[in-house]
């Protein structure tokens, strides 16, 4: 795999092109139009940027008011306070009054791992799986990001979009179909398949290549959407692999591996299943690679992860 | 009706009957649901009457229209008062009403976009000038000449966001956007003053850029004069601090903390809707219609 730039770049690259296509388009930001590496757009398109200071509540009240007026508006802020402080006004100005914001919550997960708590977002897919009429995206790699950003402009729902800020791998081949709600088979395998989220799907492919160094054949989907979940592709998946495994850099409650369960068990599926992510304890601090790998989100980490699952499943 | 779909601009004299039939639609209709906010809507029933009748650009016929004014109702609880007004302006059949707070019914104990003629769904406290700040920068931006009105409630500006708002109000220099304060100095508790004191609220505003009029909310002469004057300074929103009694118009419920949300006895409504049919007879006295 050929390593790409961040997603958070993209983005931001993403956004210019299409502003300059658009001029209904805005971006609305907290004083982080440098964390958001919108500082290009803002030189080049100062018309289009509208800066509301270190208030995230007000970020999104003043991006439901634009919006209800028929601009196009990506309301952007570190995903940490974006979706707790601010959690009212996304339920009520935004998903409540159904105008279609887009939300982005940059450096998403533990992303600002280093920083502390404060600043990781951890409980996003949790607290907006819980808000009706949101929907919610991951993008894995440059071309996700590229084309949910694209797909955001004329989405008519409310929508929440989160990634991080370290260059991620390519993932997917030339003329990949990309459909918010519309999971990506990137491998398919009858042994294990890992259906991951976001940062942590470029992990699960290389683990891929591990598992099948063993004989094991693995499969791995990148959901890209949470809500709405593609739930015929989770199906498959449990129909055609021995064992599932969720991964995501998030909380273990209320992400996507509580997802994946609640539709299995839903409908009889009890696949050997296993949910990776952060658990629920004092979280430790690092770089996301560190706690990536201090939690087992790594290559290695999931290839054990599968084998001990197919063990544990072989002496039931 | 002219041009700007107003409606016709009436007499102060069919203003404040309006005032006293609204009171008594507002009251039917808490009782008839059972529930409502009693007092907050007896207290800001002569500031939507004055919006609606004599200030706004915005109609049933130019509601879907760019150039419309905006109305957004912060304090969204007095939703009762509301309702009764935008029923009255024609938005929709005053009967519909009849269904408020009923299994699955748009007439919802708060205000929402589901119902013809609101703008933005209220109710949480705190949102409602966030959301006038977007629409009125849009204003500003494209270039439109529609206002934005809002009204929060005296209580409501306990909750922070609303000076987050503020700050952005002042800082984009909206002064396309009229803030009004229905300022009854009650909130469910008790006085606001004895839960978290809010003055010196006209300093607090001038002090966040706003400029300031106080008048009395309940006076619809004075609030057709002080409407009239805004947009009160060149680039800077205007803020209208108005000095309302919560449950204006029926001396029982008048400035009493305990109607914030009761609903009246088979009693008590007769007494109120006599009283205040007595304020509209003696009204018609006056106006020489009786």
């Amino acid at each position: 795999m050929e390593l790409g730039r961040p997603n958070l770049e993209v983005f931001a690259d993403t956004l210019l092109e299409l502003g300059q296509q658009n001029k209904e388009l805005l971006v609305v930001t907290s004083d982080s139009r440098g964390s958001g590496k919108l500082v290009s757009f803002g030189q080049k398109l100062p018309g289009q940027i509208v800066e509301v200071g270190i208030a995230e509540q007000n970020l999104v009240g003043i991006s439901a008011g634009l919006a209800s007026t028929g601009k196009i508006v990506f309301a952007v802020s570190p995903a940490s306070f974006l979706t707790a402080r601010a959690l009212e006004q996304i339920k009520n100005d935004v998903a409540y009054s159904d105008i279609p914001v887009k939300v982005v919550g940059i450096s998403a997960g533990v992303s600002y791992g280093a920083l502390g708590s404060t600043h990781h977002s951890l409980h996003d897919f949790a607290a907006l799986q819980a808000v009706n009429n949101i929907d919610i995206i991951a993008p894995a790699d440059n071309f996700e990001t590229r084309e949910v950003i694209k797909a955001a402009l004329t989405y008519p729902r409310p929508i929440y979009i989160r990634f991080g800020r370290k260059p991620m791998y390519h993932l997917h081949k030339r003329g990949t179909a990309f459909e918010i709600g519309k999971a990506i088979i990137l491998k398919s395998g009858s042994d294990v398949t890992f259906i991951a989220t976001g940062e942590t799907v470029s992990r699960a492919v290389i683990a891929c290549v591990l598992l099948e160094e063993q004989g094991i054949s693995c499969g791995v989907v990148s959901m890209h959407t949470l809500k709405p979940l593609d739930e015929g592709i989770v199906l498959d998946a449990a129909r055609g692999s021995r064992a599932i495994i969720t991964v995501e850099e998030h909380s273990v409650h209320g992400g996507l591996g509580s997802l994946c369960a609640s539709l299995l068990l839903q409908r009889g599926l009890c696949n050997p299943f296993k949910i990776i992510g952060i658990p629920d304890e004092y979280t430790v601090t690092g770089s996301q690679v560190e706690i990536f790998e201090y939690y087992g989100i790594t290559p290695e980490g999931l290839a054990q992860t599968a084998c001990q699952l197919l063990e544990e499943e072989t002496f039931k | 009706m002219d041009s700007n779909h107003r409606c016709e601009k009436l007499s102060l004299a069919k203003l404040e009957r309006k005032s006293i039939q609204y009171r008594k639609n507002v009251l039917s209709m808490i009782k008839k649901a059972n529930a409502g906010h009693t007092g907050g809507d007896l207290s800001c029933v002569d500031i939507l009457n004055v919006l609606y009748n004599y200030v706004l650009n915005v109609s049933p016929e130019n509601f879907m229209d760019l150039d419309r004014d905006r109305y957004i109702h912060s304090k969204g609880h007095s939703v009762e008062a509301l309702y009764t007004v935008l029923a009255d302006r024609g938005f929709f059949p005053s009967e519909e009403l009849d269904t408020l707070n009923q299994f699955q019914s748009h007439f919802v104990g708060h205000p929402t976009r589901k119902v013809f003629g609101v703008e933005h769904n209220t109710g949480a406290l705190g949102h409602g000038l966030s959301v006038s700040v977007g629409v009125a920068l849009a204003g500003k931006m494209d270039g439109r000449s529609y206002r934005v009105y809002t009204l929060l409630g005296d209580g409501e500006l306990q909750e922070g966001s609303n000076w987050e708002a503020s700050m952005s109000a002042a800082h984009f220099g909206l002064d396309n956007l009229v803030v009004t304060v229905d300022r009854n100095t009650l909130q469910i508790t008790g006085r606001t003053e004895e839960v978290s004191s809010l003055e010196p609220l006209a300093d607090k505003f001038t002090a966040f850029g706003y400029a300031v009029r106080t008048v009395n909310g309940n006076d619809v002469a004075a609030l057709v004069e002080i409407f009239d004057q805004a947009p009160f300074e060149k680039g800077k929103p205007s803020l209208i601090l108005a000095r309302t009694t919560k449950g204006k118009g029926v001396s029982f419920i008048e400035d009493q903390a305990n109607w914030h949300h009761r609903i009246p006895t088979d009693e008590e409504l007769t007494a109120a809707l006599t009283e205040l049919q007595a304020a509209e007879e003696a009204r018609q006295v006056q106006d020489g219609t009786r």
